[in-house]
């Protein structure tokens, strides 16, 4: 087997469909690691992994420190404050601290996109993206696409709905870029003040109806509305809203008989999608989760060793 | 060990290890009756040594384990009227120099169907080298339980041992030189049979 070609995951973009498959298909066995009775695997033993959170995001990191504590990696985690830093230097200061504790993997998530590139420009060890800014999510990404591949045995040529606030998303962004590399066919339905005005480019196609965007869908991912849209006027009002491009039992009917549901978390119960869809038997919002740390733990996996031949074991 | 594994993953690129103009003798030291037979006496060995046990299983150490231990399976079949439980281990996670070669090895799942606390679990693996991934093996299973006991069987017993670990049900001991390299072919393409490669 070839070493894995990176070391470090900033977006989906610099990923082939090669690159993408390894990922998923070495999550299946550490999936499997954590539904056994022992759910820690020796293998990062000694290894250092620094969490590294300027946004508050409680599912994210501990899907991580959880990832990185089943491989017996010391992790370590380190919230600052955005508010308190004037980011540029900051940041530049904090790579040079944490270079000093020799980690082997960092990962971060940012408000500013760029934040982990410019953090991987600075240290050697790997970076991981954990969400920087409306840029990318690739973790998030991944983690979907190994939920669906999952549930529909496949990726390719699925139709993929996104519902939601797709202008502010980074996880929109990143599982267009992925799902793509799988032939999937993107589409994207929100109200038009929060559709990005480049949504062209992204390759995906664009809807303002939902029963449009709905129809003959494969998956449907809703995406959390979030409440400073209000204050921005993006939005006029959430119950209007919930009853536009809301998911519940009378909208979903549009998509496929066996669409399946998925959403990033955290929901807005009875804004962007109804509790009888969140908690129906086609929501896969908590293999979502569970996912997320068999995905991160193959990265982790993949990451954090030397690239080189291995020796006779036997 | 490790690149007599990997090279079976294709059988065309079983000797591209081999530097051109060194010629290197092959030998079949076990053809497919031999092992045949080699497996009905471990079967058999392992029904005495395990009498009145019921709660036998095998584990098959991937990936040269798991047709071996399916093998034995059938054999204890045959003597006891039904098959013990086999399941598999993959021990990539738990070698000893997995933070310092990884990410090389593509990992399969383990596979352990059933509840090994308690039981007497015979671990099966085709060649019998350094003990490492004996040991490894060993580690991963106690994270699915606590076995009753656990055993060792491999088809060839090529000496050479790192660790203070035996094989309590061998089918043939070969000694042969660190250099040299041993391959075991069972329910692949061919016969079956074994293939000592001597050094160039």
């Amino acid at each position: 087997m070839e070493p894995f070609a990176h070391r470090s995951l900033l977006d989906v973009e610099g990923l082939t469909r090669a690159d993408a498959e390894r990922i998923l298909d070495t999550s299946e066995a550490f999936l499997q690691v954590s539904r056994r009775p022992v759910r820690k695997v020796p293998t990062l033993r000694g290894k250092t992994i620094i969490n590294l959170f300027y946004e508050a995001s409680t599912r994210t990191r501990t899907s991580f420190e959880l990832a990185g504590k089943r491989l017996s990696a010391d992790v370590i985690n380190m919230s600052v404050s955005a508010s308190s830093v004037k980011k540029g230097e900051t940041l530049q200061d904090t790579c040079r601290t944490l270079e000093a504790m020799h980690p082997d993997v960092i990962v971060i998530r940012h408000a500013a996109a760029g934040a982990a590139n410019y953090v991987a420009s600075k240290i050697g060890c790997s970076v991981i993206n954990a969400g920087d800014g409306m840029h990318a999510h690739p973790t998030q990404a991944l983690l979907d696409a190994f939920t669906i591949r999952r549930a529909r045995g496949r990726l390719d040529n699925l139709v993929v709905t996104i519902v939601g606030d797709i202008a502010h998303s980074r996880v929109a962004r990143s599982n267009a870029h992925l799902l793509k590399l799988f032939g999937c066919e993107i589409r994207v339905v929100g109200p038009r003040t929060l559709l990005p005005s480049a949504a062209d480019s992204l390759g995906v196609r664009v809807f303002d109806r939902l029963e449009e965007g709905l129809e003959s869908a494969d998956v449907v991912m809703v995406l959390r509305i979030q409440r400073e849209r209000l204050e921005g006027a993006l939005l006029p009002s959430l119950r209007e809203y919930a009853r536009t491009f809301g998911i519940g039992p009378r909208t979903i009917q549009y998509a496929k008989p066996d669409a399946i549901i998925m959403h990033p978390g955290p929901m807005n119960r009875g804004v962007e999608i109804e509790s009888v869809i969140a908690d129906g038997e086609r929501s896969l919002i908590l293999e979502q989760v569970e996912a997320g740390v068999a995905v991160r733990m193959a990265l982790l996996y993949l990451f954090a060793g030397e690239a080189s031949q291995p020796p006779a074991v036997g | 060990m490790a690149a007599s594994r990997s090279s079976r993953l294709e059988a065309s690129a079983v000797f591209s290890h081999t530097p051109p103009n060194v010629a290197r003798t092959q030998k079949v030291i076990l053809d497919a009756d031999a092992i045949q037979r080699s497996i009905r006496r471990m079967a058999v060995a392992i029904v005495e040594a395990t009498s009145g046990v019921e709660d036998l299983t095998l584990v098959g150490i991937r990936r040269g384990g798991v047709a071996l231990s399916q093998r034995i399976a059938d054999e204890i079949a045959k003597v006891e009227g039904s098959p013990p439980p086999v399941g598999t281990v993959d021990i990539s996670l738990y070698r000893d120099d997995a933070a310092t070669v990884l990410p090389n090895p593509k990992i399969g799942p383990s596979d352990i169907p059933f509840d090994v606390a308690g039981r007497h679990v015979v671990l099966v693996d085709d060649v019998l080298h350094t003990g490492r991934t004996v040991r490894a093996a060993i580690e991963c299973l106690q994270d699915y339980g606590r076995p009753a006991r656990v055993w060792l069987a491999a088809l060839c017993d090529r000496g050479g041992r790192e660790l203070p670990i035996r094989a309590d049900f061998v089918g043939r001991v070969v000694e042969i030189e660190p250099r040299e390299r041993l391959d075991v072919w069972i329910d692949a393409a061919g016969p079956d049979r074994v293939v000592l490669t001597e050094a160039g």
